[in-house]
């Protein structure tokens, strides 16, 4: 079980303007220009769901996953993650969840993707029985086979995907957050993760929080939207509200775009 | 500590992915040193001694020095190249294992190449033993021992003000190198005939001068021999480092980056 | 002409933000500067008569060596360049209607002149107010003067011609880098890095001096210390200009040969 209440972020950015006299100005007092990155986020979700968090650009969704996942304190508000404060009790928290970034790769790159595996299931400190069922699991489930003797940089996107999936669910964390992983996939490889991702969620009960803005993989996995914008939930609800919510008959995609306009975000 | 070791073995094998620049790299440090140290054989070959001490006994100096440095390089690497880790949002990755953060700095990144300097040191070191630098007892020789752990972990102090202050910048402030790469050079000569001034500062300041000067006085009979414990009182400055190591950490969680 | 002057001229101007880094650059050369005088006062100290010249020239040498640093220090490769001719990008350099020589020793002419301009003129000044004998003097006549800055200019073509050679050796070797990690070394060794010239020991000196690392810093900063006495100046700068034809004719053959032989093997 995953409770947000009143959470509240605001960055302070340094403002610093051309020109060496200002630069040796800034050395002794600084302006800052404060950006607001939520404003009272309050949220709950359920064990086993599979929630789509969406938004265009800056409304805070990555905000919202740094402070889930401990690395970010916010200025306000409580968030307990299966009775604990991520970044208060980070060590215990992080040991039960698994982070995927799309953009970023938590694979070593000039080794063996199984030598990363086992780096990990050192660092999580994961027994040995667990791991090996954990691996044939995600092995099959993901078709790594022969991808696990081979370097991380000499995998296409879409495999290295797969492994970075693998390697965030070696620990079988309760909890999954996978930010933009469909992103850059060719069709085949976006089937693949998305079918899994189901899979996952079907077999093992994982709670899966996904932010992307590939509304397909929002019509095929998730049971429950949040649309937030400037740091405000906007919207709660599936994807047949959103539709009904534009009218027409519009695509997920087409309402999404449409919500946007109309929120002004 | 076997996690530790795995992470070496991983580094060491990406290294040896790219086989050639590594030996390449190891080469570029030897040569370094090496440069460093003829430039000590060229004046003593002039002046056959300097403030009374021989070549010999600076061979000895520097290989404290360079075995210091290199091993603080080499296990401290994450912190000496913390830029890249916070611009790579590699910090964010860390925070999100179950491990301590400063341990998994440690293991982000190393630096093998830094065994070719190690090497150097070891035989600078033997020569300098050999051609009779020191008269030598067992309480010299765990003196000696003492002056190269505490000194790698003074840079180490070193690489992680640095580090901390990344937090708060962004990027690398290179005057700080003043304090790094500076000793790494002119630790080749022991810090006291540099004059009273640069003395102090690395006595009470940056505490290099107990590991290197005032040590060395007690190893070839020039001072008392509590200065041989002086390396031990060195580890104070860790003390502030540790703490800026908190407070970065502390202003990382409340700003992001 | 024209084009190179402004490929030039955009080169100093990139350089020349770095503003930050140029004010880290002063403060470290500063340190640098007085670690080593502080160094050869011991010396000196210890024995003035075994010193093989004068302690004013010694400290001229240091304080315009760490001015400019940036100006001749062999590790400032342009690795794109490296790059790109390893990676057959090269090839694309040859859509301008431009020679790609020329271009690269623009290139290399500003990138250095640029680094150099923020850095050399506090470390000059606060130098220059250091007493004596520790301090920056000059104390050559203005002839001599106005043949450092002849000389000035012939070490930086030498030293860009240096690195021009080692670039177009790319084309024919699988990595460059064995030659540049031992061309660091060998310079700082022979030119004057490691101790000035007349320090290093009889046999190695008359060797160092014949090479072109002696005509790097070695030779601009001893005219400027009057170490090298004005009926020895012909001589010196006579190597440099020896070295700078032949390096660049070298230079310009084996790059000439190697676009081809890239465009023929189709990069």
């Amino acid at each position: 079980m995953i409770e947000m209440k009143g959470i509240c972020k605001t960055y302070r950015v340094r403002r610093r303007e051309a020109g060496l006299g200002n630069a040796l100005k800034s050395l002794f007092s600084q302006e800052y220009t404060e950006i607001p990155a939520l404003r009272d986020m309050t949220f709950t979700i359920p064990d086993g769901q599979i929630l789509g968090y969406i938004g265009p650009n800056g409304a805070g969704k990555s905000t919202t996953i740094k402070i889930l996942s401990g690395i970010l304190r916010p200025d306000s508000g409580t968030c307990i993650v299966d009775g604990l404060t991520p970044w208060e009790d980070r060590k215990r928290h992080v040991a039960r969840l698994g982070v995927v970034f799309g953009q970023r790769s938590q694979l070593w790159w000039d080794v063996p993707v199984r030598e990363s595996f086992d780096l990990l299931r050192d660092i999580y400190r994961v027994p040995g029985g667990v791991y090996r069922e954990n691996l044939d699991r995600l092995t099959t489930l993901l078709d790594l086979g022969d991808l696990l003797k081979t370097p991380a940089r000499m995998l296409s996107l879409g495999q290295r995907m797969r492994c970075e999936i693998a390697a965030a669910l070696l620990h079988g964390p309760k909890v999954l957050f996978l930010d933009e992983p469909t992103i850059g996939l060719d069709a085949v490889s976006k089937l693949k993760v998305r079918e899994f991702i189901l899979e996952q969620n079907r077999l093992c009960g994982t709670t899966v929080l996904l932010t992307t803005h590939d509304m397909q993989d929002i019509d095929a996995l998730c049971s429950r939207v949040l649309l937030i914008g400037k740091g405000q939930l906007l919207l709660d609800g599936d994807t047949a509200q959103i539709r009904a919510m534009a009218g027409e008959n519009l695509s997920t995609e087409e309402s999404v775009a449409d919500l946007y306009r109309r929120f002004g975000i | 500590m076997r996690l530790y070791f795995k992470f070496f073995s991983i580094h060491f094998r990406s290294a040896m992915t790219y086989r050639a620049s590594f030996f390449l790299s190891c080469l570029g440090h030897l040569l370094i040193g090496v440069n460093v140290f003829l430039s000590v054989v060229f004046l003593l070959d002039r002046f056959e001694a300097v403030s009374g001490y021989t070549l010999p006994q600076l061979s000895l100096c520097y290989a404290v020095i360079l075995a210091a440095t290199s091993l603080a390089e080499c296990f401290g690497r994450g912190f000496d190249a913390f830029t890249r880790i916070l611009a790579q949002a590699q910090f964010d990755r860390i925070m999100l294992r179950p491990r301590s953060l400063f341990f998994q700095v440690i293991c982000q990144d190393m630096k093998p190449t830094m065994f070719a300097r190690l090497l150097q040191a070891a035989v600078m070191l033997v020569w300098a033993v050999g051609a009779g630098a020191v008269t030598w007892t067992p309480g010299k020789a765990l003196v000696l021992a003492l002056m190269i752990l505490c000194g790698s972990a003074i840079f180490f102090g070193l690489f992680l003000i640095n580090a901390c202050i990344c937090f708060f910048t962004l990027e690398h402030v290179e005057a700080l190198n003043i304090f790094t790469d500076g000793p790494r050079e002119y630790g080749k000569y022991p810090f006291g005939i540099y004059g009273k001034p640069v003395l102090l500062v690395l006595t009470f300041l940056v505490p290099l001068a107990l590991v290197q000067h005032w040590p060395l006085q007690y190893l070839f009979d020039r001072g008392p021999s509590w200065y041989g414990l002086l390396p031990i009182a060195s580890l104070l400055f860790l003390v502030p480092c540790a703490l800026l190591w908190r407070l970065g950490v502390r202003h990382y969680c409340s700003t992001g980056s | 002409m024209g084009k190179y002057w402004s490929f030039f001229k955009m080169r100093l101007m990139a350089g020349l933000q770095y503003r930050a880094a140029a004010l880290a650059g002063m403060s470290t050369q500063f340190v640098w500067g007085t670690m080593e005088i502080l160094l050869y006062r011991a010396f000196w100290l210890e024995a003035p008569e075994r010193f093989p010249m004068g302690m004013e020239a010694l400290s001229a040498y240091i304080w315009l060596q760490q001015a400019f640093l940036t100006l001749f220090a062999l590790w400032n490769w342009e690795n794109d360049i490296v790059e790109s001719v390893k990676t057959g990008a090269v090839s694309y350099e040859l859509l301008r209607p431009t020679d790609i020589y020329s271009m690269w020793m623009a290139r290399s002419i500003a990138n250095r002149l640029a680094r150099a301009a923020l850095r050399m003129i506090p470390v000059i000044a606060v130098a220059s107010f250091i007493p004596a004998p520790y301090g920056l003097r000059l104390r050559v006549s203005p002839a001599v003067f106005g043949l450092f800055l002849a000389s000035m200019a012939l070490m930086v073509l030498v030293v860009c011609a240096y690195s021009l050679f080692v670039y177009s050796l790319t084309f024919y070797l699988t990595d460059p880098n064995g030659i540049m990690v031992l061309s660091v070394a060998a310079a700082d060794l022979l030119g004057g890095a490691v101790v000035p010239l007349p320090f290093l020991p009889d046999g190695l000196r008359q060797f160092a001096a014949l090479t072109p690392f002696a005509s790097m810093q070695n030779v601009p900063l001893r005219i400027f210390s009057g170490d090298i006495t004005l009926p020895e100046i012909p001589g010196v700068m006579g190597l440099q200009v020896f070295w700078i034809v032949t390096l660049i004719s070298a230079g310009y053959l084996l790059t000439k040969n190697g676009l081809r032989r890239a465009v023929i093997l189709g990069g």
